[in-house]
């Protein structure tokens, strides 16, 4: 009956699964059913009455059974025949409820999968919402319900969120794909095309979703991260911190594969010029390398130097996995630096000890140096559990030398009285093994021993036993004072492996205690029969050495024991009696090894070697759980040895392949000399990309070729002068940069074109206000903000010269090396722009002037359907909100606020104008203010001139560009004035990195049409009566946003256009904005806040 | 990742499963019932554990095991770091993390649990997060939700998960904008018998408070920052200025949350606030032994040490003790053998004595080991190392916040041998 009524609501609830339905009738009766004829009937009883409840109406009734359903699977009891009341429930309206009907779901679904088919319609509805929380959650039950069936549904899924714009879903589909994968590994070829789109995501949210994603799907396809690398390095500190521990053990794997060891001669030497291959001189590297065996991979030190801040995280896995990264990768002098932090972990939780103490364990054994200075942190605690004892044990053993032998001595001295016998029969090892290690106190080790010989206690007697006999097996010559105190402690030891190795040391030494040796074996063939299996074998051994050596008092007594062993319980023993016999014993049908009896049993064995039981596990990479089971676990990837000669570095360049690069020439193309426009608007480009230096080597080589004409004075100007300045760069990789063919091909156009504008500069500087104001309105505008707003007339003509002399040098420079000159540029350009930048707004309307070529260029890009509708406008004024950046008491006088100016960047489109306005208000004037290092380093920004000197009370405002990536992420960089630095970050809010658009209502209505589903985001304002009005509304927005009005037929409804390329978003005040498109989707964008009948309301 | 987790009470009763991938059966955990058999006190239950098909990390805190199982290789201590992140948590949501407490709030830490994990991998796991997605229970609110029918759960993405500060949410709003800074400090030491220090050193952590509204940007500077020798920090605070200025500046988490961890350079001498007189004697004959200790005042800065108290673990076979302390009480527990004695304030005028005679187990050998002490004091507006904060400057917000330092000094694991 109840089966009945179940099936009909699934009717209702999802129609469409209707083929579903009779594979799922069955499943239902025999559980219900089951639980009412079984043994369960109370339990039964229970889950009826919840049944019920769930099938209420009322949502709180529904909560409440849901919440106890949830605690019956918490306590693992099985609730599985609720199935069908529960999934009804999982398009509920209550978020709760949902939740928890998604728990249950993802617990059970597997075993009830025809009945799990009919919630996955509303999956697929949720992941259409616009919510991207729901959409992402969505995601994840679907992806986490597992039935086969399915697998079609959720790899559309997986794919579809892969592209999402929030960043959010983009990392669920991460974990979906793992999830995808343990499903149905089939699906890997189409699942490794997901994750190499997401490893090039550049949100820190997904990088450590994906990196575990390819961990564990495709951890050998290295080629995929090659693209990647320098990202994942730059991104690193900014990602979650378990994100930072997979990428960073996946990087240790990576880097094994690619760099050459650090670990071989002359590694020494590298080091005092890392800093140059950072700043990345080609040429000088190519020096180098001639007259250096070993030169660091830059990419390489990329890494080590990255990670090395994480050591300060707070997350132990994060400093472990660093650490070890160091231990795998570092050249050897450097792996130093870990060590404090390795035991600064100590003070953690038990369980983090004890991870970290093995670890320590394994180095220590071959990296003495490291942890001897913090030899004291390792003594032992009589509070600390065993294990840790005993690793601190391990690890003092190992630290023990000839310096502080005597420290240690003490320490243990104390340990051995310790009240854990465990823990202090392994001191005794311990001694054991610094007495072998330490020729210098092994008769002191041994004496202290042999004093524990007389202790109360059996284990430690036992083990001192066991160790003496090692220890002497290492000096057999001058012993037998101590032989002989064992014998007679003989009596009084019960421990069987301490009995035995006594006897052991008799036979092996019965020439030296010719009395005692023999008496000790009547004792034992008194005995015989009562001992331990053990001691009976020693016995024979002892007798069989004894009748060899002194065979006329002791003939009579081994044969007697010899014949009791013959009849012993234990086969070993008649066996070992047998052979011993036969061996020892002359008679017609021995064999020719009689004669060698006595060679055979009183050779000269080899003393044992006490050895760490650690020594072995350094085959396994540290932190992982191989290591910590010294067992290879299942998964564990193999660290591989380095190359002997490093693959290709070239494959972790990046190719030119964003949109960015296709604006760029956008920008140039209404300037007045295309070739020089592309100069800049190339070399901005590169500035975006990193590449390597060997790629950039090839460029300078080709460029100093063709520049050869060029004044040598003025090229060793340049050198000089771009070393300055590259020290003043920051970012590491700056140097690292890459060309495409096809820049570098333009870049040889440009050459030839070299001169000409320069003239052309000269002619323009002076007048260049007047010049721009033919470009039209847009272009004085941006002109004015490129001016510092104080500047006058005179001021921007000195300014000008100084540049076009600095662009001079520029060039030549750049001829000779190219990363240099970048660093430079960014410097400069600012200055120059005043001619070549500034229309760089109005591209649209003067697209005829492009040479047809570069138009041809350009049809291919997603640009060209845009732009006919799509034009950057000016912005609409708002009220301009002013951000403090430094204040004047951090910045030792020097005060700097900045604002937005709402403007089209000049520098680069994809940057945001910030204006700066820097003041003095210390009672000395600061000199050669300008901007130091910056953080991210990959962060983008084009730095304001430096200002040669500020007078106190004066202020000047300068702008510059920040590429914020369309992310809210700060830009960090320094603020640097002649003696200080501040650091300083500049906070966009979202509304700032859009950027306004004009179109009409046709053209707003047909680009919302593109954006429709995932990409919108509707909400309910309620605002005051008041508010209501267009304006007041248009205020509003604007107020906190760039964008632009679009005129509008309809009264009620207002549409706000902001576009390109950086932005796409529904607007409401106040509202997380937004979702992001990435450049490869080009300039298609832009719906922007439309709404309906505003709900007034107080 | 990890798979599975089961929650393990100290007799040994599963009282919470959670799994992430698909179902493992309890009988998993018989493994580990066996290791905990063997290693008699749950402290030493080994931490990594090996079955046949499936690896189990456990932790130990609050008398409950949280049991992992995992299936593949994976860094055991990013598993050991979670399962206390989670303990954190749980302890953060409902003031302390025991039996009781999760039994009681069962759904809710089921709720936290599914969302702190995907599939294995750590999803969030900052506090302000999971605050955000799930609220932490308050009376007021759960009579409010009775009423209302509103849930716990928030259906929109926590702000901090996309925005770079991702341990603060936006929108923070105060009446009272405060700031509350503890400088604490542990003395680590180790004394030998005669009183000499074996090992000592000071590790610090500041502690904070921090109610401000809005996104308020604070930098917090050091009298003499030299003093710091290794530090680790909350992902808050910015490294670059510490490199460059040694101050910390950050965006604060809302809430109470650890701003770092430093160790004092090891070059500086540590003051030793107390010195111990003890004798602690076995007789040969007669099953009886003495005891005689006599606390001191030796470094204290001019600051009084409150909250003395003495641990002692007994040798086995001390069945009793009768003593008679001149300050504060004595316990003597006959099942774990730990006498401690509690002395409350220390009066330098008339030093705590604790004397008298032990009762051991006729019959059997006296304790050839006298049983150390252990130490715990506290002094309350002093950091040993001497550590100062000098300024707290708050950027980005107008109001001006009310700021607070306190200092403390406790004995961390302070041991005297005998």
């Amino acid at each position: 009956m109840r089966n009945m009524s179940t099936a009909v609501l699934y009717n209702d609830q999802g129609g469409a699964e209707a083929a579903v339905e009779a594979g799922q009738e069955s499943t239902p009766t025999t559980s219900s059913s089951g639980a009412a004829f079984g043994l369960f009937s109370t339990d039964f009883k229970k889950n009826e009455d919840l049944k019920e409840m769930l099938e209420s109406n009322k949502e709180s009734l529904k909560l409440e059974a849901m919440k106890r359903v949830v605690g019956l699977i918490a306590k693992g009891k099985n609730s599985s025949e609720l199935f069908p009341a529960v999934v009804k429930n999982v398009a509920s309206k209550n978020i709760e409820l949902k939740k928890l009907v998604y728990v249950y779901l993802v617990r059970y679904a597997e075993e009830q999968q025809d009945l799990a088919l009919l919630s996955i319609s509303t999956f697929q509805r949720a992941l259409k919402d616009p919510n991207q929380f729901i959409r992402a959650s969505a995601l994840r039950v679907l992806s986490s319900i597992r039935v086969p069936i399915i697998v079609p549904i959720m790899m559309l899924a997986i794919k579809e969120a892969a592209a999402d714009l929030s960043p959010y879903v983009r990392k669920t589909s991460a974990h979906a794909i793992q999830k995808l994968y343990s499903l149905d590994p089939e699906q890997k070829e189409q699942l490794i095309e997901v994750i190499e789109k997401l490893l090039k995501d550049k949100s820190t949210l997904v990088a450590g979703s994906v990196v575990m994603a390819f961990e564990e799907v495709c951890p050998d396809r290295i080629d995929l991260i090659h693209k990647n690398y320098r990202k994942l390095c730059n991104l690193l500190v900014d990602v979650e911190e378990w994100g930072q521990v997979v990428i960073i053990s996946m990087l240790t794997r990576y880097a094994r594969t690619q760099f050459t060891s650090p670990w071989k001669e002359g590694a020494i030497f590298d080091e005092n010029n890392d800093k140059t291959f950072y700043e990345s001189d080609s040429e000088e590297k190519k020096e180098q390398t001639e007259a250096k065996p070993y030169i660091m991979d830059p990419d390489h030190r990329l890494l080590l130097r990255n990670t090395k801040p994480l050591l300060q995280s707070r997350n132990t896995a994060v400093v472990m996995s660093v650490a070890q990264l160091y231990w795998h990768l570092a050249p050897k002098h450097e792996v130093n630096i870990v060590t404090k932090s390795l035991v600064r972990l100590l003070r953690s939780h038990r369980e983090v000890q004890y991870i970290v103490l093995q670890n320590i364990a394994t180095m220590s054994i071959q990296r003495k140096g490291m942890f001897e200075p913090y030899m004291k942190s390792f003594y032992v605690r009589s509070t600390d559990a065993t294990h840790i004892k005993t690793l601190k044990l391990e690890i003092l053993t190992n630290l023990a030398n000839e310096a502080n032998i005597s420290t240690i001595l003490r320490e243990f001295q104390t340990y051995v009285k310790s009240q854990d016998k465990a823990f202090a029969a392994a001191t005794i090892q311990a001694i054991g093994r610094c007495a072998t290690n330490i020729s210098e106190v092994t008769d002191t080790c041994l004496n202290g021993l042999v004093l524990l010989l007389s202790n109360r206690d059996e284990t430690v007697v036992a083990e001192s036993v066991v160790v003496i006999k090692k220890l002497l097996q290492t000096q057999p010559t001058q012993h037998s004072e101590i032989i002989k105190h064992m014998a007679k402690l003989f009596d009084n030891i019960t421990v069987p492996m301490a009995r035995a190795s006594i006897l052991w040391l008799m036979g092996e030494y019965c020439e030296r205690v010719p009395k005692i040796a023999p008496d000790v074996l009547r004792k034992m063939a008194k005995t015989f029969t009562a001992e331990e299996d053990i001691v009976k074998l020693q016995t024979v051994n002892l007798a069989a050495k004894l009748y060899l050596t002194n065979s006329k008092q002791t003939k009579l007594l081994t044969q007697y024991i010899l014949n009791l062993g013959k009849y012993d319980q234990n086969y070993d023993i008649r066996d070992r009696t047998r052979f011993i016999r036969q061996l020892i014993v002359p008679n017609e049908k021995s064999g020719a090894l009689n004669k060698y009896a006595r060679r055979i049993l009183l050779a000269p064995k080899p003393a044992p070697v006490l050895e760490s039981a650690f020594k072995d596990r350094d085959r396994f990479q540290l932190g992982t759980l191989s290591h910590s089971l010294n067992v290879k676990a299942a998964g564990y990837q193999e660290l591989s040895d380095w190359p002997a000669v490093a693959p290709d570095q070239s494959v972790r360049n990046v190719e030119v392949i964003e949109p960015v690069k296709e604006w760029a020439p956008l920008v140039g193309k209404t300037k007045k000399s295309k070739s020089e426009d592309k100069f800049y608007s190339d070399d901005e480009d590169e500035k975006e990309e990193e590449g390597s230096e060997s790629s950039g080597s090839e460029d300078s080589s080709s460029s100093s070729s063709s520049d050869e004409e060029s004044g040598s004075e003025s090229e060793e100007e340049s050198s000089e002068e771009s070393d300055k300045t590259s020290s003043d760069s920051g970012k590491s990789s700056s140097g690292s940069e890459k060309s495409s063919s096809e820049s570098e091909a333009e870049q040889k156009k440009k050459k030839k074109t070299k001169k000409a504008p320069l003239k052309k500069n000269k002619l323009t500087a002076g007048d260049s206000d007047s010049d721009e104001n033919g470009n039209g309105p847009v272009a004085q505008s941006s002109s004015s903000s490129a001016e510092s707003s104080s500047g006058s007339e005179t001021d921007s003509e000195d300014d000008s010269d100084s540049d076009n002399i600095a662009a001079q040098k520029k060039k030549k420079s750049e001829a000779k090396s190219k990363p240099k000159v970048e660093v430079k540029s960014k410097k400069e350009v600012s200055l120059l722009d005043l001619d070549d930048f500034s229309p760089a707004p109005t591209n649209a309307p003067k697209s005829s002037v492009v040479s047809s070529s570069l138009l041809s260029d350009l049809e291919g890009l997603s640009l060209s359907n845009v732009s006919s509708t799509m034009q950057v406008t000016t912005p609409s004024f708002g009220p301009v909100k002013t951000y403090e950046l430094l204040h004047h008491m951090t910045g030792k006088g020097l005060s700097a606020k900045y604002h937005f100016p709402r403007q089209p960047c000049l520098y680069q489109p994809s940057m945001v104008a910030v204006q700066v306005i820097l003041t003095n208000s210390s009672d000395h004037s600061l000199e050669e203010i300008h901007i130091g290092d910056r953080s991210p380093a990959s962060l983008n920004i084009h730095c304001f001139n430096t200002i040669e000197r500020l007078e106190p009370e004066a202020s000047v405002t300068v702008s510059m560009g920040i590429d914020f990536s369309d992310s809210t992420q700060a830009a960090n960089f320094q603020l640097c004035t002649k003696e200080d630095q501040f650091s300083v970050s500049i906070q966009p809010a979202v509304g700032e990195l859009l950027m306004p658009s004009t179109m009409t209502e046709e053209d707003f209505s047909k680009e919302q049409g593109k954006l429709l589903g995932m990409n919108e985001t509707s909400a309910t304002i309620t605002m005051a009566t008041a508010n209501t009005s267009s304006q007041a509304i248009g205020k509003q927005v604007l107020s906190v946003a760039n964008v632009g009005v679009v005129s509008s037929s309809q009264n009620n409804v207002h549409s706000f256009s902001s576009a390109a390329g950086r932005f796409n978003h529904e607007n409401k005040e106040r509202r997380v904005w937004s979702q992001q498109i990435r450049r490869s989707q080009g300039f298609k964008h832009a719906v922007l806040f439309s709404r309906e009948n505003p709900h007034k309301s107080d | 990742m990890i798979h599975s987790l089961f929650l393990i009470n100290h007799t040994g009763d599963i009282f919470l499963e959670k799994h992430w991938k698909s179902v493992i059966g309890r009988s998993v955990c018989d493994y580990f019932f066996e290791a905990r058999e063997k290693a008699v006190e749950p402290e030493n239950v080994p931490p990594v554990l090996q079955t046949p098909h499936h690896y189990l990390i456990s932790i130990y805190r609050g008398k409950l095991f949280f049991l992992s199982v995992i299936q593949t290789e994976v860094p055991p201590l990013f598993v050991i770091e979670f399962l206390h992140r989670v303990a954190d948590t749980i302890q953060d949501y409902f003031g302390e993390c025991s039996e009781g407490v999760i039994k009681d709030n069962v759904v809710t830490v089921y709720e936290l649990l599914e969302e702190m994990l995907d599939n294995g991998f750590p999803l969030a796991t900052e506090s302000n997060v999971l605050k955000e997605m799930i609220r932490p229970p308050t009376i007021l609110r759960s009579v409010v939700n009775t009423l209302t029918g509103a849930s716990n759960v928030g259906d929109t993405l926590p702000t901090g998960q996309l925005s770079n500060v991702p341990w603060r949410r936006v929108g923070v709003k105060y009446t009272n904008n405060e700031a509350y800074f503890d400088v604490i400090e542990e003395i680590d030491a180790i004394l030998d018998k005669s009183g000499t220090t074996v090992f000592a050193e000071i590790q610090g952590v500041i502690e904070a408070c921090v109610r401000l509204t809005g996104m308020p940007d604070l930098t917090l500077s050091f009298m003499n920052p030299r003093l710091l020798d290794d530090v680790s920090f909350h992902p808050c605070v910015r490294f670059k200025r510490w490199e460059s200025e040694r101050v910390l500046s950050f965006i604060p988490p809302d809430g109470n949350f650890t701003l770092m961890n430093y160790h004092v350079s090891s070059q500086n001498l540590v003051a030793i606030p107390v010195y111990v007189k003890q004798s602690i004697s076995f007789f040969e004959t007669g099953p009886c032994g003495r005891l005689d200790i006599t606390i001191g005042p030796k470094q204290t800065m001019g600051k009084t040490v409150e909250g003395l108290m003495v641990t002692i673990h007994m040798p086995k076979a001390v069945l009793s003790a009768n003593l008679t302390a001149t300050q504060g009480t004595y316990t003597y527990d006959l099942a774990t053998k730990v006498l401690v004695w509690d002395i409350g304030k220390l009066n330098p005028q008339k030093l705590p004595n604790l004397k008298g005679s032990l009762t051991t187990q006729a019959g059997t050998p006296k304790p050839e080991d006298n049983p150390s002490l252990n130490i715990d004091l506290k002094i309350q507006q002093l950091a040993i190392s001497g550590l100062k904060v000098s300024r707290l400057d708050m950027y980005g917000e107008k109001y001006k916040p009310f700021k607070g330092v306190k200092y403390l000094t406790k004995a961390g694991k302070f041991q005297v041998r005998t």
